[in-house]
């Protein structure tokens, strides 16, 4: 078969063949719920103890024209025994639900792997609108792959026509059909996916026994194909002993502000204005109202941050969630954030810019944005997470930042991490470190002014309307660095333009070093930041563990940044920094460390890095022969 | 502190008032700080949030709590402020520029979502505090510094904007009168959702005397009806004007002349809920119409999330965030 390739763990007898690892790829039209039945299969792997990585990347039209090439809708899932940190260079298998799918995703799997076919979608007319010439099942250009006809509608609507749906209906269950397939193929049950129907088609019955049923009816054809040999397994991945659950990135950042805000004993408020991709992060918070969590749906992006900064200003824990062209319309809230130094969070899941861009793809272009999309001298917290289930992790520190330092934080995502799902070792609350927001008591009205500043952090106190004897002003002009009354002052605004930016400075003592992975000195130093860490990680380890040795640090404190960095760059003889956009972390690299030198590699085209590419870069930097693949 | 005394002193910051002499701003700032203390709320519980404008400096000069904002988004800061915390008794003052241009989007929005605010509206009819533009309210033909032929742009009513937007609670007071403005703020607060209060405010640099018509004392009588819940809707010096609805259209009578009575005048019912008279009102312009226009008891937004965030509680299996996290499909790696 063709995952026979795959380097392959040794052999248990009678029992399936156990793989290393296995990128499964699961395409069709956007309302075949390709979504859906990649989400069962990593979930499910995941529960039988495999590392895994996914990657959804669907369109931005809801239900374009059915069988167009724009209309593909993928999800692509990496499940290994070995640690995952990304979906997947190579499909190994790739299943095509119909002509558009086959033709929009072959080039992702090489001769020699598996294709899953849906025949009875490779209609003339499905054929024509996906540019087919002749029908490649037909044809020879399939010659070099496994190709495993099957005519899933048919087979569907067989075993569910006595049920009594419409057509239509019946054909939804297609997508269980082919998922049962795979659930055959790597030797997975079928009970997580069954109990998960169960849950979410409740008050439907028969759209329950339908999906079950084509389920059951895909793995049991899969079992009887001559078509497919015996199936193979993947072996739970050696994994820190603990308990686990599978995380999306989005839910992990709703997350981390619901347990920053018990943590830091405030009522969270979320006030947001919908944009792809970060719209899920307002659904979780909204069904989180048991604990006290306020989501403001606003009529805008700018309603959205002045209502959190409206909250902000009354003691709660307030953010505002947007993507890129949400973040710039909030750019002059998040000013009046900062110069009335109120403590909130702003999320942005960044997707392919400029203006509408790519919405449902991935990007790191809004660095510069969030550094300097102000007016003025505007310097605020910067930091980013790294992974699905890290965004837990940064948006529970940007909470902390926030309160503690008593200034907005803009925390990073993007549209990669934040759709990408992994399992995450459950952090219970013991575990978090404390939050102390700042809150000003009454009892030291009479000395007590607005912007006293602590001699270490440069913070102000929190002041909370309803405090008797705290009555205060605070607005966007300019203010006595003591009182807070407007002044124009000439010194006393040069004070504060450079107090705000030496506050927001003196955070550096309050985060992390940087740590090298791999190398600790030498020829290369590959730096990155944000969401890339998977793909980074993957092929710096694949460098250090088959050939020459590099070193890796990844930033996810943007600004400040860590106060080894200096220290870390003077260790290498070159520095590459790799992104998801043109260069912009180099550009700001360039400007605070002029005296090194760094060099960029770019992809700009919605995807995440694949391995292979940052292998051959990381070869020719160090000029190697490139890899023949 | 139990029900605190204060006088309207105790609601004025130390800083300086910096508007224009003989602005209408100081009569709205003065009946403010008289309105609070008749309120029985707490100082500490008062917030005022401002956009930007003339207007907007307003906060700066009450000893509550405060916000001067950026243009046009304290109806939004302000519905954060009263989610965040449903105990204070939140204030939003704002310009016919900063409510009805840039921020006319979160005006319309903070009305039809009725929070418990109360929102002050100095209607000037033009920009001040930029030296003199067109706003959204100027009359189509005013000659200003960006329209020195006449502007071509036909004005907003506020009245008519709110009431499209739903609006609960609609009033509209000359700024000329310290007195019966100290009283609308009262019953304004005391209303239990968004109250919309539009000043007629006189800006004596740069519109001066646009209002004149309606608010100078010689014609006020005939110029300005004063409508009251339950009471006939009579004006006039001699007491002896009336509106009555002639099909669709309100119409002026003369109460003696044509038969007409007091009894043919109709009576203001400002608790009325279908708002076709109060937008007729609201838009009259002889005479122009002051007081309580529109005031209609309504399930404001806050309402709704608590009773929702309650009944959620009710029911919830977490208890706390831990169970959140341990919740659902997990499994344990040895």
């Amino acid at each position: 078969m063709a995952v026979d390739d795959i380097k392959t763990a040794p052999r248990n007898n009678g029992e399936p063949e156990a793989l290393e690892r296995v990128v499964i790829l699961f395409v069709g039209d956007s309302g075949d719920g390709m979504q859906l039945t990649g989400t069962q299969f990593s979930d499910t792997s995941a529960m039988l103890g495999n590392d895994i990585a996914t990657f959804p990347n669907y369109p931005a039209e809801i239900r374009a024209p059915q069988g167009s090439v724009y209309g593909v809708s993928g999800f692509q899932v990496h499940i290994g025994q070995t640690e995952i940190s990304t979906p997947g260079d190579d499909v190994d298998v790739l299943v095509a639900m119909n002509p558009a799918a086959l033709k929009t995703n072959l080039h992702s799997v090489s001769p020699g792997k598996t294709l899953i076919i849906d025949t009875d979608s490779f209609t003339k007319k499905n054929l024509g609108k996906a540019g087919y010439e002749s029908n490649p099942l037909e044809d020879d250009s399939l010659d070099n792959y496994k190709v495993i006809q099957a005519p899933i509608t048919t087979l569907t609507r067989t075993s569910i026509l006595d049920i009594g749906l419409d057509n239509k209906s019946m054909n939804r269950s297609k997508n269980m059909f082919a998922l049962g397939m795979v659930f055959w193929m790597f030797s997975r049950p079928l009970t997580h996916t069954e109990r998960f129907l169960e849950n979410k088609f409740k008050n439907k019955p028969k759209v329950i026994e339908a999906n079950k049923r084509a389920l059951k009816a895909g793995y049991n054809y899969a079992d009887t194909l001559e078509l497919l040999p015996s199936a193979h397994t993947i072996l739970p991945a050696k994994m820190k002993p603990g308990k686990y659950r599978i995380i999306m990135g989005n839910s992990a950042t709703a997350w981390g502000f619901l347990a920053a805000a018990e943590k830091a004993n405030l009522d969270l408020f979320l006030g947001s204005y919908p944009i792809t991709p970060a719209s899920d992060i307002l659904h979780e918070l909204s069904k989180h109202q048991h604990f006290g969590v306020k989501t403001f749906q606003a009529e805008d992006e700018i309603a959205g941050v002045c209502s959190a900064i409206g909250a902000a200003f009354a003691g709660d824990l307030a953010i505002t969630t947007t993507s890129g062209p949400g973040l710039a319309l909030k750019g002059e809230a998040v000013g009046l954030a900062l110069i009335t130094e109120l403590p909130m969070v702003i999320v942005d899941v960044q997707r392919g810019g400029p203006s509408t861009g790519l919405p449902t793809k991935t990007e790191q272009s809004d660095l510069l944005q969030s550094l300097h999309g102000r007016n003025g001298d505007s310097p605020v917290i910067v930091i980013a997470a790294s992974t699905p289930a890290n965004c837990f992790d940064y948006a529970y520190e940007a909470s902390r930042l926030a309160l503690e330092h008593m200034t907005p934080v803009i925390l990073l995502t993007d549209g990669y991490i934040a759709n990408g799902s992994e399992p995450w070792k459950i952090k219970e609350m013991s575990e978090l470190s404390p939050i102390t927001p700042r809150l000003e008591k009454a009892e030291n009205a009479e000395d007590w002014q607005v912007y006293a500043r602590d001699t270490e952090k440069l913070a102000r106190n929190w002041a909370i309307p309803g405090t008797p004897g705290l009555e205060h002003r605070i607005g966007g002009l300019e203010k006595d660095k003591l009182t807070g009354n407007v002044s124009y002052v000439p010194d006393n605004h040069e004070y504060m333009v450079k107090i705000r930016a030496e506050k927001i400075k003196r955070v550096e003592n309050y985060i992390p070093d940087l740590t090298i992975e791999g190398a600790q000195e030498g020829d290369l130093l590959v730096v990155g930041w944000g969401g890339t860490y998977g793909s980074l990680h993957t092929a710096v380890n694949y460098m250090n563990e088959t050939g020459d040795k590099i070193g890796y640090v990844h930033f996810n404190y943007l600004n400040p940044m860590p106060k080894n960095t200096e220290e870390v760059f003077k260790k290498f003889k070159k520095i590459l920094v790799c992104e998801l956009n043109m260069g912009q972390l180099a550009a700001v690299l360039r400007s605070r460390y002029p005296e090194y030198n760094f060099l960029k590699y770019n992809k700009i085209q919605g995807l995440p890095f694949t391995i292979m590419e940052l292998v051959q870069k990381f070869n020719q930097m160090l000029g190697n022969e490139p890899i023949i693949i | 502190m139990e029900n605190p005394k204060y006088t309207f002193k105790d609601m004025a910051s130390d800083q300086e008032v910096r508007w224009c002499p003989g602005c209408d701003d100081y009569v709205i700032l003065r009946s403010v700080q008289k309105a609070l203390p008749e309120l029985g709320i707490s100082r500490e519980n008062f917030v005022f949030i401002s956009g930007i404008g003339c207007s907007s400096r307003f906060p700066y000069y009450m000893n509550t709590y405060g916000m001067h904002s950026i243009h046009g988004r304290a109806p939004a800061i302000a519905t954060g402020v009263k989610l965040a915390n449903p105990d204070l008794s939140v204030w939003v003052i704002t310009g016919d520029g900063d409510s009805m241009a840039i921020g006319g989007n979160h005006f319309i929005h903070v009305v039809r979502r009725n929070v418990d605010l109360n929102i002050i509206l100095f209607n000037n009819e033009i920009y001040g505090l930029t030296k003199g533009q067109f706003s959204p309210t100027s009359s189509v033909g005013l000659r200003t510094k960006s329209s020195p032929y006449g502007n071509t742009q036909p004005p907003f009513h506020p009245g008519s904007l709110a009431m499209g937007a739903q609006a609960r609670f609609f009033a509209r007071v000359p700024g000329n009168v310290p007195k019966e403005m100290t009283a609308l703020f009262v019953e304004a607060e005391k209303f239990h959702g968004t109250s919309v209060i539009e000043v007629l405010q006189n800006c004596v640099i740069f519109n001066d005397a646009v209002f004149e018509g309606v608010t100078h004392k010689d014609v006020r009588a005939d110029a300005q009806l004063w409508v009251e819940h339950g009471k006939p809707m009579i004006f006039g010096k001699d007491k002896n004007k009336g509106l009555v609805l002639n099909g669709l259209k309100l119409e002026t009578v003369t109460i003696g002349e044509n038969g007409i009575t007091e009894d043919d005048i109709l009576v203001h019912d400002a608790e009325e809920v279908d708002n076709t008279l109060h937008l007729m009102l609201s838009k009259l312009q002889t005479p122009t119409v002051m007081g309580v226009i529109r005031s209609v008891k309504d399930v404001t937004l806050g309402d709704r999330v608590a009773a929702q965030m309650a009944e959620v509680k009710k029911t919830t299996k977490f208890k706390s965030v831990n169970d959140l996290l341990l919740s659902g499909e997990t499994w344990e790696v040895e």
